[in-house]
C-alpha cells in the first residue's frame, strides 16, 4: 500500500471536509477499499474514518418506513426483525452476499459504494477506462462472461456487484447524502449509481466529499417479495444474474410489480417496460414469461455472455411465478 | 506511475484496543492490518494469513464478538475495539469446546485453516444465538437453527484446502449440541 495519513473526526462536518481534498477517502468497514488499496488500484492520500460518526441509528421514519444509518453492518440490517418481516427482498439480498466474516464488517453506506469486481479493473498492468480514463476496455475482446448485457457502452462493460442495491431498487429507497458544505440531501436509490456512458471512472453521482448517512426505505409494499440469484457457486460468490421481485395481485390480476436485476449492467437495472407490460395483466405465467421477454429486449451482449439473456429471462419469470403462487 | 509521498511517523495515529483481554496502546504505520499487527508485532500468529484478501477466511478473528476477517481492518480501525484470537480461546491443557471437538472429529488435515475455522465457529454460535438469519433458510423471518446445510452456508467464508470438510462440519454440530445442551 501506498502512504497515507490516518484520521478520525468526530463530527459529519470535519469528515466531509477531510475527505473532499484531492487524495481523501472515506473508510468505515473497509473490506472493498483496503482490498483494492492492497492491489493498488485504489491510492488514497488520507483515509478519514467515519467509524465514530453518529451513523449507527436504525429506526422508523414518520412515514412509517425505516431509516438505516450508513455504519449499520450487512448482518445487522439482514437481522433486523422489521426487514426481515416487511422488507424480506432485502434480508435475502444482503444474506446472499459476501461471507458471514464480510457481512459483520461492511456497513450499509460502503455497500452501496463498493466497487466491480472486473478482473480487468483489479489488474493494475491491464487497460482500464474505469481505472485509468483513455486506457482502453479490456474485457471487450477478453473474457466477458460475467459482464454488461445492459446498458454498456463503448469504454465499459463492467457490472455493478452489489446484492443489497438491487433490492433497494426494487424497494425504491431513497439516500441521504451530506455535503462537505453542510447541505443535505435526499436522492432515489437508482439516481446514485450511473451507467458508464464515456466516463467510467465515477461509478455514482455523488461528489467529492460527499457522504452517504442514511439509507431510508419507504412504508413496506403491499405484495410478496423474493431475491433470487444465480452463481457459480452456492455461496460466497458475486451474482451471474439476479433479480428482486416484489409482485403484488388481486383477483389474479398484477396489481403493482417491482423488478431490479443485478448483474446484468454497471448499476441495478430496472425493467420498466416489463413492469408497465404486467400492470392489470392477468397473473399467468404467459404474463410473467412475455414480461421477462420485455425486460432483456434491448440487451447487447458479448459474445461471451449471451447466455445470461435467457438466464435472465427465465430468473425474472420463473420468481414471478413463484411469487404468485405465495398469494403475490 | 505516480510518486508516493512517505508519511512521517510523527503522524502515525495511536490505537488503543484490548487483545485477548489484554490493553494496548500501538502506534504503529497506519498501512498496518490488523492481522499484520498481530503476528509480526504481538507474536500471536495463529491467526493465518492465507489470501490477505478476505476471500480464505483463515484470519478470522473475533472483534466485539463478531467474527471478521483481520486481513481487511487496518489496526488504526479497531480503535476502542475488543479482539479475541485463537490464542485467547483456549491453551494447550485447556481447550475451547470447539478445539476440543475438532481434535475429536479429526476436522484438519494441514492445519493452517483451523484457527480461522473455529475463531469462525466461535462467531457462528453467537449470530445463531442472536438470531442472525441465513441464505439457506426458506423463510428469512424463521427463527435460525443449525444442521449441516446451514453449517455449510454459514462457514462459507472459511477455506480448507485440504478439503476437511466433511469432518469439520461434524465438529462444529457434535460441539453446538454440547454447547446448546
Amino acid at each position: 500500500m501506498r502512504p497515507f495519513t490516518f484520521e478520525r473526526p468526530t463530527s459529519i462536518a470535519a469528515a466531509t471536509l477531510a475527505a473532499s481534498q484531492l487524495g481523501g477517502k472515506f473508510i468505515a468497514g473497509g473490506t472493498n477499499l483496503l482490498d483494492l488499496m492492497k492491489v493498488d488500484v485504489e491510492r488514497p492520500t488520507s483515509l478519514v474514518d467515519i467509524s465514530a460518526l453518529p451513523l449507527r441509528d436504525f429506526g422508523a421514519t414518520a412515514e412509517g418506513g425505516l431509516r438505516i444509518g450508513a455504519l449499520v453492518s450487512n448482518t445487522d440490517i439482514a437481522s433486523d426483525n422489521r426487514i426481515r418481516e416487511a422488507y424480506p427482498v432485502l434480508a435475502e439480498a444482503l444474506l446472499n452476499g459476501a461471507s458471514a466474516q464480510l457481512r459483520n464488517q461492511a456497513t450499509a453506506g460502503g455497500n452501496l459504494m463498493q466497487r466491480t469486481r472486473c478482473p480487468y479493473f483489479y489488474d493494475v498492468f491491464m487497460p482500464c477506462n474505469k481505472r485509468q480514463p483513455g486506457s482502453g476496455c479490456s474485457a471487450i475482446g477478453g473474457y466477458s462472461r460475467l459482464h454488461a448485457i445492459l446498458g454498456a457502452s463503448r469504454d465499459c462493460i463492467a457490472v455493478h456487484p452489489s446484492d443489497m442495491a438491487v433490492a433497494l431498487t426494487a424497494l425504491q429507497a431513497e439516500i441521504e447524502v451530506h455535503a462537505p458544505s453542510g447541505v443535505v440531501r435526499t436522492l432515489p436509490i437508482c439516481a446514485l449509481h450511473r451507467l458508464p456512458d464515456e466516463t467510467p471512472d465515477h461509478d455514482t453521482s455523488l461528489a467529492p466529499g460527499e457522504l452517504i448517512s442514511a439509507i431510508i426505505l419507504p412504508p413496506p409494499a403491499r405484495g410478496k417479495q423474493a431475491y433470487r440469484k444465480v452463481r457459480d457457486r452456492a455461496s460466497f460468490a458475486f451474482a451471474v444474474v439476479s433479480v428482486a421481485a416484489i409482485l403484488d395481485c388481486s383477483s389474479r390480476t398484477v396489481r403493482d410489480v417491482r423488478l431490479a436485476l443485478g448483474g446484468v449492467a454497471h448499476k441495478p437495472w430496472q425493467p420498466r417496460a416489463a413492469e408497465r407490460a404486467l400492470v392489470g395483466a392477468p397473473a399467468s405465467g404467459a404474463s410473467f414469461e412475455a414480461a421477462a421477454r420485455a425486460a432483456v429486449a434491448g440487451a447487447e451482449p458479448q459474445p461471451g455472455n449471451q447466455f445470461k439473456i435467457d438466464l435472465a429471462r427465465r430468473l425474472i419469470a420463473r420468481t414471478l411465478t413463484d411469487l404468485a403462487a405465495r398469494g403475490g | 506511475m505516480p510518486q508516493s509521498h512517505p508519511i512521517s511517523s510523527a503522524a502515525w495515529p495511536t490505537t488503543r484496543l484490548t487483545i485477548n483481554g489484554q490493553k494496548h496502546e500501538l502506534t504503529v504505520d497506519p498501512r498496518t492490518t490488523l492481522l499484520d499487527t498481530l503476528r509480526d508485532h504481538l507474536g500471536l500468529t495463529g491467526s493465518k494469513k492465507g489470501c490477505d484478501h478476505g476471500q480464505c477466511g483463515a484470519c478470522t478473528v473475533l472483534v466485539n464478538g463478531a467474527r471478521m476477517n483481520a486481513c481487511l481492518s487496518l489496526v488504526a480501525m479497531r480503535h476502542g475495539d475488543e479482539i479475541v484470537t485463537i490464542e485467547g480461546l483456549g491453551e494447550s491443557e485447556t481447550l475451547h469446546p470447539l478445539q476440543q471437538a475438532f481434535w475429536t472429529h479429526d476436522g484438519l488435515q494441514c492445519g493452517f485453516c483451523t484457527p480461522g475455522q473455529i475463531c469462525s465457529a466461535v462467531g457462528m454460535f453467537r449470530e445463531i444465538e442472536h438470531g442472525v438469519p441465513s441464505a439457506a433458510m426458506a423463510n428469512v423471518a424463521a427463527t435460525p437453527s443449525l444442521d449441516a446445510v446451514e453449517v455449510r452456508e454459514r462457514m462459507s467464508g472459511n477455506i480448507c484446502r485440504c478439503s476437511a470438510y466433511p469432518n469439520i462440519v461434524a465438529a462444529i454440530l457434535d460441539s453446538r449440541q454440547g454447547h446448546a445442551g
